[in-house]
């Protein structure tokens, strides 16, 4: 939506790299940084397009050392009042700015905003517009499937109980409302209070763990997968080891599912070794099996794993089928040793599809050919190929964002309460914050709260 | 049979309107065209069947109060017929905030229907005409240059109307026809196997219209409503009822009229239940019920469900409430709410009478069911003027509503619109932000919809700044441009505005030191006394105070008429709620603002989606806004526009 809204974002990419810029962008950009900046001089006071040097300070405590540009309307790209933090490029650091930032008075830019601003200023031609309009439409199309792939489970399931516990009791206050002859609501805040606390509690303890720990292990979803015994341990071991950065080691939920984080050329792998694909009669293998291609279907990318001194048989057709309509790199295992299959032949399984070759030889064992591949996967991140992954993590911030929204709300519902205000007031916000929540799981309020009570509650006439 | 070809003639009488039906919306929709200026003619099946009430005995509840309260502001006049006709009156959720605050008020049907009758009957430059419209009689709109014309353009609004052709053989031309044809098209009454073809109380139906309508590309649904028994009061024990009074002070509905003037002798209501037996004899009887045998194929409202439905939906209650209601003072007839039904007569009896009171319960009228044809308001624009078709309007029940009032307001926004086309101005629309009426007709034409549409408070976004309290200061104004409302109403209006104004603006600056005084007041009405001197509105927030009860201490109150009185306290007890919703309104006014030109062609705009493309070429929104509540466009579709929009805006 089109408003004067000041926005924000990180304007390089997802992964680590040495310098990452937070970009600021609409009349507030300068109250917003005046209030996380400390440095020589307040920054609003400041000449356009200086750069300054100084620290972000969230609540007394010093995030990073940065450098600021300062850029004023008309003359930046949004053709709005700009704000740009370079900071240190670990994305924990400039996740925690982008944090600061918002709690401060920007709200988190949507996909292609800051270029659609830029074009609503007059800064852009149609030709140049056009192309915005189709990145909007597929970042959204992006943005629903990562966060619907993001929300099975757990989190999903919270969300939707909270949702199906505010509208209940909305629904029910509404039709008291509408039918107060009917339908009786003496004392109703007095039950309510404990439903929207014990919620509130909920959604901040959402909140938390989101600020705790998830950003910092946001980083490409990446299953390997190959038939058993091609190597794909020692490549996760290989790759672990590449610059000795494992910074957690989960147990997989699962006994044959291994979760390590690496991080390889300054890009995040969220690694997890699967079991060998293979048809099998064994019940427990089975299990693993199916497991392992199940988690290749919510990643980003698949590294598909193949003993190049065996020939291809039907397991490998199996997961060539399967891994056709996805990302993957197919790392071609053992080629030091007595080669079986080329380059050519898997080339020639796969290119009515792919032109471009996305197969390496490497040597899990001997650590050779893993350079090329951390180059080839660099390639993929920086030309923006594995977008995916970008949208998994603004959706997340997106997520938090909306949580605090809900949580806000539920706040005003105790406040009113606590006030002895009328019902119809908790109502309202109570429908803010179900509608907060419901844009993280995806869906919009539209005739949920008419439908509700029409079908809980029994209406006169 | 229609007219045959020797019997047709044309009428020469010179009309600019022409209304096709008199119940609410019809009456609303001829009382403004004729008081704007323009000759109209109302046709009804029956004159004595003008501003009927089919169904239940009373105006206004929760909303629909809120709806008359706007009717009024803006020139209607079902505020001011109720107001001369009710027999009890209450202001529902007086307990809750203001903004769910709803007055209902019973009626006398009949003095309901002869008071606006009069009306109408007196109002120049409007003629009644008993007479079925079976025609709409249009011209092609010429196309301009054909290589210009798109498909969109020819879609849109390829017809004209040039009058309508009665069932006796009578052309009437007129410049516009509001079409407020209720129950009546293809009606049918059902209960258990006998099935009527009829309009409401055994009235005509309207048999031939639906067929001219399909003929010029208009599309119809059918719904189905329902309605209960009436039962002879000199059959019913109320001694096992409760009784249901009216207020002790009463509020009227108009602001016109003179609250003193409606302090009248009330009749009661009466409330029983329905019980297990009851429910028996419904559970044993449903497969006799035309409604689950498939007899009845319309689509009836989930909010206003028959009694089987509520007890095959809701099967764990044990009762339902039952409330009889008078239908006037001069008839013995009495409105069982609550057990509306499409059961055999026979069943009818023995569940009426299985209710405490009713044991030996006359019936007078049965209840029945009633499915008729309606629209699919979306083919409407906002003015309530058909999309296809210049200077057709319609309103009512007939664009898929329900309830007299909801009719009402629809017949006279189309009145207002169809006589502003002919004046050369643009139309009126009421957006979401502005009243019950604006929400009411955005959701009929933006949203589908497979029931009758009823007005609720949960469907108004900004409830708290739409309430029955301010409509006049809401609306009065839009009543008055468009000569309506006469000056001195108007004048009256801007002088309770400049009243208010200042008096929040003394509130807000008066000081409330700590004396003596001021502490005992504050203790006599359980609050916490002062430490230091206070703002006097931060003492009217404190829920256990109001403006009025801090009188004593507020030595510099002037004197003030109580409806003013009652808007500053409103305003400054609820200030933070109504500026949370003023900055939300802000923001809606910005994308309600964004205008989308009518003749845009969204097949050109090649990122939107194919669904959403369909739908706004189909919808036509005429802003953001309204396509942003188009079912089946995304808010990426809406960026989309927007920055499509604004590229446009830039070449």
């Amino acid at each position: 939506m089109e408003s004067k809204e000041t926005i924000a974002a990180i304007s390089t990419g997802m992964t680590n790299s040495g310098i990452s810029i937070v970009r600021i962008s609409g009349d507030e950009a300068f109250l917003v940084i005046d209030k996380i900046y400390r440095g020589k001089a307040t920054l609003s006071g400041a000449m356009s397009h200086t750069i300054h040097y100084g620290f972000i300070v969230d609540m007394g405590d010093t995030i990073d050392e940065v450098l600021v540009s300062i850029m004023r309307a008309p003359r930046t790209f949004t053709g709005e009042d700009t704000v740009e933090i370079n900071c240190h490029g670990g994305m924990f650091v400039t996740q925690k700015i982008l944090a600061t930032v918002i709690k401060n008075g920007a709200r988190l830019a949507q996909p292609g905003e800051f270029t659609k601003r830029a074009f609503l200023n007059g800064k852009m031609d149609l030709t140049q517009a056009e192309s915005v309009m189709d990145v909007i439409q597929s970042q959204n199309e992006y943005a629903l499937h990562s966060s619907i792939g993001q929300l099975k489970g757990n989190l999903k399931r919270k969300i939707e109980g909270m949702r199906e516990m505010i509208l209940y009791h909305t629904a029910y206050i509404e039709t008291a409302l509408d039918d107060p002859e009917h339908v009786d609501m003496e004392n109703y805040g007095k039950e309510l209070l404990p439903v929207i606390e014990k919620i509130s509690e909920d959604v901040r303890r959402l909140i938390e763990s989101a600020d705790a720990g998830r950003l910092m292990k946001e980083g490409i979803n990446t299953v390997i997968l190959g038939k058993p015994n091609v190597g794909k341990s020692s490549l996760l071991n290989a790759l672990s080891g590449y610059d000795r950065a494992i910074v957690t080691n989960i147990e997989g939920t699962t006994r044959d599912v291994l979760e390590e984080q690496v991080r390889v050329g300054g890009i995040v792998l969220n690694l997890m070794d699967t079991a060998g694909i293979r048809e099998t009669s064994d019940e427990i293998e089975k299990i693993g099996v199916d497991r392992a291609l199940k988690y290749a279907e919510d990643a980003d990318l698949i590294l598909y794993v193949v003993d190049a001194s065996r020939s291809l048989d039907e397991n490998d057709e199996k997961i060539l089928d399967y891994i056709y309509d996805r990302k993957f790199v197919i790392l071609l295992n053992k080629s030091d040793l007595n080669v079986q299959i080329t380059q050519e032949i898997l080339q020639n399984r796969i290119k009515e599809k792919y032109e471009e070759n996305f197969i390496i030889n490497i040597s899990a064992k001997n650590g050779t050919g893993i350079e090329e591949f951390v180059e080839m996967l660099k390639k993929i991140c920086f030309r923006g190929e594995l977008r995916l992954n970008e949208e998994v993590y603004i959706t997340n911030l997106r997520q938090k964002e909306a949580l605090q929204r809900a949580r806000e709300a539920l706040g005003k519902v105790e406040e009113s309460i606590g006030m002895g205000m009328p019902e119809d007031f908790y109502s309202i916000d109570m429908m803010d914050a179900y509608e907060a929540l419901g844009t993280i799981t995806g869906e919009t309020v539209g005739e949920d709260l008419i439908n509700e009570i029409f079908s809980k509650f029994c209406m006169g006439k | 049979m229609k007219y045959s070809a020797n019997s047709v003639w044309e009428n020469r009488d010179c009309y600019d309107v022409a209304v096709v039906g008199a119940g609410h919306a019809g009456c609303e929709a001829a009382l403004a065209t004729a008081r704007m200026g323009f000759k109209t003619i109302l046709f009804t099946v029956s004159v004595d069947g003008i501003a009927l009430m089919p169904c239940n005995p009373n105006i206004g509840g929760s909303s629909k109060g809120h709806l008359v309260r706007e009717i009024d502001a803006l020139g209607g006049e079902m505020g001011k017929v109720i107001d001369r006709t009710f027999i009890q009156s209450k202001m529902l959720n007086r307990s809750k905030g203001p903004a769910v605050h709803s007055l209902r008020a019973q009626a006398d049907k009949a003095d309901y229907s002869r008071t606006m009758r009069q009306v109408l009957q007196n109002q120049e430059r409007l003629d009644i005409r008993q007479m079925e419209v079976t025609d709409i009689l249009t011209e092609e709109l010429k196309t301009t240059n054909d290589e210009k014309t798109t498909i969109v353009e020819k879609k849109y609004a390829a017809k004209r109307v040039i009058g309508v052709r009665t069932y006796s053989g009578a052309t009437y031309r007129c410049k516009a026809v509001i079409l407020c044809t209720g129950t009546y098209l293809k009606a049918r009454c059902i209960y258990g196997e006998v099935s009527m073809q009829t309009g409401p109380n055994g009235l005509q139906a309207a048999n031939y219209l639906s067929d001219s309508l399909k003929s010029i590309g208009i599309e119809m649904y059918r719904f189905k409503t329902g309605t209960p028994a009436r039962i002879d009061k000199n059959s019913i024990d109320f001694s096992k009822m409760e009784e249901q009074k009216g207020d002790k002070r009463i509020v009227p509905f108009s602001f016109a009229t003179n609250p003193d003037d409606v302090q009248i002798e009330q009749e009661s209501c009466w409330l029983t239940y329905t019980n297990e037996t009851t429910h028996d004899i419904i559970r044993k009887n449903l497969d006799r019920s035309p409604l689950f045998s498939g007899m009845i194929e319309g689509t009836g409202p989930r909010y206003c469900p028959s009694i089987e439905d509520k007890v095959v939906k809701f099967a764990d209650k044990n009762r339902h409430q039952v409330f009889i209601e008078p239908e006037g003072r001069e008839t013995t007839e009495m409105y069982v709410g609550g057990m509306s039904s499409s059961l055999p007569e026979d069943v009818q009896y023995a569940m009426y009478r299985s209710v405490p009171g009713l044991e030996h319960a006359k019936i007078v009228r049965n209840a029945y069911a009633i499915e008729y044809d309606c629209i699919d308001a979306r083919q409407l624009k906002s003015t309530l003027e058909f999309k296809n078709v210049e200077g057709l309007f319609s309103g009512g029940q007939f664009n898929g509503s329900s309830g007299y009032e909801e009719a009402a307001a629809q017949g006279l926004v189309a009145g207002i619109n169809a006589a502003r086309k002919l004046q050369g101005k643009e139309g009126i629309v009421i957006d979401r932000s502005q009243g019950y009426i604006g929400v009411l007709i955005d959701d009929l034409v933006t949203k589908e919809s497979h029931e009758p549409y009823r007005m609720m408070t949960s469907r108004a976004e900004y409830r708290l700044l739409l309430r029955q309290d301010n409509a006049d200061l809401r609306l009065t104004k839009i009543g008055y441009d468009v000569g309506l409302i006469d000056k001195e109403r108007y004048q009256k209006l801007l002088k309770k505005e400049q009243m208010i104004f200042d008096e929040i603006e003394r509130v807000n600056r008066t000081n409330i030191g700590t004396s003596e005084e001021v502490q005992r007041l504050l203790e006599n009405h359980g609050s916490t006394p002062l430490v230091s001197g206070i703002k006097l509105a931060e003492l009217i927030r404190r829920p256990e105070l109001s403006y009025e009860c801090l009188e004593s201490i507020d030595k510099e109150r002037p004197e003030l008429p109580f409806d003013v009185v009652e808007q500053v306290n409103i305003n400054i007890k609820y200030e933070g709620y109504i500026k949370r919703q003023e900055r939300q309104v802000e923001q809606f006014k910005k994308l309600e603002n964004k205008k989308i030109p009518e003749d845009l062609d969204y097949e050109k705009i090649k990122s939107l989606r194919i669904e959403a493309k369909q739908k706004l070429n189909a919808m036509r929104p005429i802003s953001i806004g309204q396509a942003s509540r188009i079912s089946g466009v995304s808010p990426a579709d809406i960026s989309v526009l927007l920055v499509y929009l604004g590229g446009e805006r830039l070449n």
